[in-house]
């Protein structure tokens, strides 16, 4: 059997909590063709290019391998890993290009954070997520150990995503648990042929398709009521351009509800188990909060929430440091590796909360730039600052915690921390 | 001690001791003031400006302070770091004499130094007939001043604006009327809007722009006089193709002039072009020699770039007061070896008419173009420009997420036609002419003469023509 490429042990599961040393030697293959024909970019300079580059394209359908989900019941097992990986849903504007993908991220804009419907709209909403972080704490009083994931950095988010795009708060359980089984179902490793991640797609499968329904159902409801939010807003108000067919409207929607629902869980938990291993770093954002939003910047950087994203691929040869991606190739771009890249920063494995120039890729770069950017900023720069401010004492009990099966949005599944109370 | 440590000697003390002097405090001078600071220059620095305000930001001036947003003393530019500098405000420079180090300032003082940044900009081109440009009404759009005058003409709802020149500002302006309902008339002496910077192919997509959105275009004509009524208030104007136009509101927008005259004299390679400078910022002298105490940055600057076969361009382009200021500091407090150039990509943008427009390049160095992405039909589209087979600029119509692709390709003398995208090709993609004005013959240049027999005591001397 062949040896495993660097890209591979970066993927196993038993190296989640430090895929960095395999990035490490990655980046000595700035572009590196694995053994199923992806190109895996793992540089900062040659993935910046690549998202300003317009011979590549984000569309799935795109990709060699035909992509619909297969009939119900083909397990097909062995089936390549890209495959089985991208489940097939209408195209949201993550998964399509240009000219659809300007027109449709166009429509949503205006109701998230754009003039001229919701200009104030994150803004406006730093009280709120003051008030849901101080309960979060507030509930710890009494405690002495808590669970960083759990009692705080997953309610979060949850909670705010619910009430910008709409979702009633008491569904969430439902969709946690879909998201979930889809989550863990997704595999881009050389464990995805083993049995039981095999048995595991069966459920992901079945869990988007209700999720789907939920979501069509929600868009429904609000088609014959309206309500507040914002998938309230697109399904009944026609912008410049018209309005979003149902089936894409659906899929935008589950895009918002589930990317509102993880990264910012694991950019939190990831903030709080980065700042208790570098106690300095702890105690200099401590004495000068004003640095929490440099400081966010550079736990991005330092843990980037997405690891790397897999559904582009080149429309035409493209020529890149020195090799030539062909023409169909499925590229996977590594941001978790380009933001440790020293030929961009500076000691990148040194957590720096005033680092210069941080221009780092945890929100990716070029049209398909993080949508939820300025509200995940917020939400962060709040719960982080908070939870320095008011958690005493706090000390890892676990390190390194437990991680999520995923790769791409890797996460510690718990945070335990020992703390000596609240402060208020 | 050896020659090496000498020079680090003499670069502390320098950098310790020394006086650096800017003039000009806008947005070159002030970035400028912040990069000396940052590179460890802790000795006395002055910065002299001819406005009685602090560093303020222009572009918004044009678009946001027109409509009425943004009040024009809201545009104070952002301070990046503490200064400590003295701040010589409301007083013009006069004179420069290289030969005692002295700034010479409007109120008789005179300032030393040992080091001197130039960053004196450019200032708006007046109405030519003095008489006609004091009629009340009639305005220029360069300062804050300016700005904050036009805007109230505007609040106060006139019954027509004319606008005299097609380029960047005159058609921010003349949408800005739009978007406020005010009607308005372009006169544009050239065949099309921003035919200067974008050349006839784009300027015939920015006319149907103009006139898609309510605007009495012009173009081919110009402007022969203005006429006020007995309150002396502009009332109308005489084009140069016999008609008239009725406004109370001109905005004569017709370019710039570089703020260069408190430097004749000097000794300097300055005139009608700018300040000849090395990409460095180091100022030539006027036999084309470089300096080592005068530098210069921003749009009064102008350097010879690589990527142009080396022309001298001047960029009056945000970035490059921001860069070439950057550069130029970090040159006046460091030796030979570790010289930096600004080698900045020329860019801009603009907004008008709803749309954003952005450029990266030089477009008028290429005499080809092609639209590579979108649709000219919905104003989004990206054109690449070529000459001899290379990408030289690109321009966005709403679409301005690419041009860093485009950025690149010119930075790599890519081949042109540039290589196809992948997906939103346009319908044509075939490379047509650009179709730039033949450069005009500019009026006025002052002229340079050589003087002197022996060939190593040659001069060159300006006698400007009277």
């Amino acid at each position: 059997m062949a040896e495993e490429t660097p890209w591979q042990q970066a993927l196993r599961h038993a190296n989640r909590a430090n895929p960095y040393p395999f990035y490490a030697e990655l980046r000595k293959t700035p572009v590196a063709r694995q053994p199923d024909g992806t190109y895996v970019v793992s540089t900062y300079r040659e993935i910046v290019q690549l998202l300003h580059d317009n011979r590549v394209s984000s569309d799935p359908r795109n990709l060699p391998v035909p992509v619909a989900a297969p009939a119900e019941g083909s397990a097909e097992s062995g089936a390549e890993p890209i495959t089985e990986a991208v489940i097939s849903l209408e195209p949201n504007i993550i998964t399509c290009d240009p000219p659809e993908h300007d027109r449709d991220r166009r429509m949503m804009t205006p109701h998230f954070f754009g003039p001229p419907h919701a200009p104030h709209l994150i803004a406006d909403l730093e009280p709120e997520i003051r008030r849901i972080v101080d309960g979060l704490l507030d509930n710890m009083k009494g405690k002495t150990r808590i669970d960083a994931v759990d009692d705080f950095a997953y309610p979060l988010p949850v909670t705010v995503i619910c009430k910008v795009l709409g979702v009633p708060l008491e569904d969430e359980p439902r969709f946690h648990g879909w998201i979930e089984t889809a989550l863990d179902a997704l595999d881009f490793g050389p464990e995805a042929g083993s049995e039981q991640m095999v048995s595991r797609l069966e459920g992901a499968r079945q869990a988007v398709k209700d999720f789907e329904q939920f979501a069509a159902e929600l868009l429904d409801r609000y088609a014959k009521q309206p309500g507040p939010g914002m998938l309230s807003a697109m399904v009944n108000e026609d912008g410049a351009e018209g309005r979003m067919s149902k089936g894409v409207l659906a899929s935008n929607a589950l895009l918002l509800i589930f990317a509102g629902h993880e990264t910012t869980v694991n950019l939190i938990a990831h903030s709080v188990l980065t700042l208790l291993r570098h106690p300095d770093a702890l105690e200099k954002l401590r004495r000068r909060p004003e640095l929490i939003v440099p400081g966010v910047e550079e736990l991005l950087r330092f843990e980037s929430s997405v690891q790397f994203w897999h559904t582009r691929s080149a429309l035409e040869d493209i020529e890149i440091a020195g090799t030539t991606i062909p023409k169909g190739a499925p590229i996977f771009l590594a941001y978790g590796s380009a933001n440790r890249d020293p030929q961009r920063f500076a000691n990148p494995d040194e957590l720096d909360l005033e680092r210069p120039d941080n221009e780092h890729l945890g929100f990716s770069q070029g049209i398909h730039y993080c949508f939820g950017a300025p509200l995940a900023r917020l939400e962060v720069q709040v719960a982080v600052g908070e939870f320095i401010r008011r958690v005493q004492n706090p000390r890892l009990v676990v390190d390194p915690p437990p991680y999520r099966h995923n790769q791409i949005f890797r996460g510690p599944r718990h945070v335990l921390v020992d703390i000596d109370g609240i402060r208020d | 001690m050896t020659v090496a440590a000498t020079l680090a000697e003499l670069v502390r003390d320098f950098r310790a001791n020394g006086r650096i002097v800017i003039v000009g405090a806008s947005l070159a001078g002030l970035r400028g003031a912040e990069a000396l600071r940052a590179e460890g220059f802790t000795g006395p620095l002055t910065i002299i400006g001819d406005e009685p305000y602090e560093p303020y930001d222009r572009p918004p001036l044009s678009k946001q302070v027109l409509k009425g947003w943004v009040p024009a003393d809201h545009t104070a530019l952002p301070r990046l770091r503490a200064l400590d500098a003295q701040w010589r405000l409301g007083v013009a420079a006069t004179g420069l004499d290289r030969a005692t180090k002295h700034v010479l300032l409007a109120d008789g003082e005179q300032v030393p130094y040992d080091r001197l940044l130039i960053a004196t900009g450019t200032r708006a081109r007046p109405w030519p007939n003095p008489d006609e440009a004091a009629l009340e009404g009639v305005y220029t759009l360069r300062s804050r001043d300016d700005a904050a005058g036009l805007q109230r003409a505007l609040a106060a709802r006139p019954s027509r604006v004319l606008v005299i020149g097609a380029g960047f500002i005159g058609s921010e302006a003349a949408s800005v009327c739009r978007d406020l309902d005010i009607p308005v008339t372009v006169a544009e002496r050239g065949s099309a809007p921003l035919v200067g910077a974008l050349g006839g192919v784009i300027g015939e997509i920015a006319a149907q722009m103009q006139r898609d959105h309510g605007v009495d275009l012009r173009c081919g004509v110009g402007v022969s006089s203005l006429e006020g009524d007995a309150g002396g208030h502009v009332r109308r104007a005489h084009l140069s193709d016999g008609t008239t136009v009725a406004a109370d509101v001109v905005l004569a927008s017709l370019g710039s002039i570089r703020n260069v005259e408190w430097l004749e004299g000097s000794g300097l390679a300055a005139g009608f072009w700018g300040v000849g400078c090395d990409a460095g910022g180091r100022a030539f002298d006027i036999n084309g020699v470089a300096t080592d105490s005068v530098y210069v940055a921003g749009d009064v600057a102008r350097a010879p770039h690589v990527l142009y076969e080396y022309q001298f361009l001047a960029m009056e382009h945000w970035d490059n007061a921001v860069l070439g200021a950057q550069a130029a500091a970090h040159n006046m407090v460091n030796l030979e070896p570790h010289y930096r150039p600004n080698l900045l990509l020329p860019g801009f943008w603009s907004g008008q008419f709803g749309v954003n427009i952005k450029s990266v390049g030089v477009p008028p160095f290429g005499d080809e173009i092609v639209f590579t992405q979108g649709s000219v039909k919905d104003r989004r589209f990206a054109a690449a420009y070529g000459r001899r087979g290379r990408i030289v600029a690109a321009v966005t119509f709403n679409h301005g997420r690419w041009l860093e692709y485009y950025g690149r390709l010119i930075q790599e003398s890519a081949p042109f036609p540039p290589p196809p995208p992948g997906w939103d090709r346009p319908d044509d993609m075939k490379p047509m002419p650009a179709d730039f004005p033949e450069p005009g013959v500019p009026t006025a240049v002052p002229d340079v003469v050589l003087t002197g027999h022996d060939p190593n005591e040659r001069r060159a001397e300006f006698r400007p023509r009277r």
